[in-house]
């Protein structure tokens, strides 16, 4: 199986891309619904991922 | 006055109308859906459950043993086999088939261990899912 080299942003990209479309499913009961709450729990990732990034970064000095 | 309504506790599908699909759900990401007819659902499930593990073995993540010890170490271990396990024939598949990576160090390899326990979490909730649809609470 051939290796896979990827970088923090890209493997945290991909998680929560398969989480998202899992817990849209999963959650709620019609598919708009589904497809509002995959988004939304997608933008979430995003939004932590970039925010605990930055402030690692701020904190690093 | 308000009137606080309390909600009716349903009663327990029988076993014969949710066990198939959870089974089924559990040896295959998204099975339980396409038992239940919901092969939409299914598909997009098995798709992201087995593209999440399938990362999870291109970056070389671990799988866990059910060790105990202490209560994290016990806690990591045996909730990780747990995890793993829960990918039902991924899981089978690749230690069947020889897969067995020491834990390294490494942000891909650590990575690649949590896709692996993560995709069998997701499997659960999809388990869930396929549950609840069997028992006549969701569509």
């Amino acid at each position: 199986m051939p290796k896979m080299n990827l970088s923090h942003f890209e493997a945290a990209f991909l998680f929560s891309v398969f989480t998202s479309v899992v817990m849209g499913i999963v959650t709620k009961n019609n598919d708009r619904d589904r497809v509002q709450y995959g988004a939304y729990t997608f933008i979430c990732f995003m939004v932590a991922l970039f925010g605990l990034g930055w402030l690692m970064y701020l904190g690093h000095g | 006055m308000a009137v606080k309504v309390k909600e009716e506790k349903q009663p327990m599908a029988p076993v014969g109308t949710w066990a198939p699909a959870v089974a089924l759900g559990w040896l295959i990401p998204g099975g339980g859906h396409f038992l239940l007819k919901r092969t939409g659902r299914g598909m997009l499930l098995l798709v992201a459950i087995t593209s999440m593990f399938v990362c999870g073995l291109m970056m070389r993540g671990a799988m866990f043993q059910p060790q105990t010890g202490d209560l994290l170490t016990t806690l990591i271990n045996v909730g990780g086999f747990v995890g793993d396990v829960a990918a039902g024939i991924l899981y089978l598949l690749s230690v069947w088939l020889g897969y067995n990576q020491p834990d390294t160090a490494g942000h891909v390899h650590d990575y690649g261990t949590k896709f692996l326990v993560v995709a069998g979490l997701l499997n659960i909730l999809a388990m869930v899912d396929a549950f609840e649809i069997a028992a006549g609470r969701k569509e």
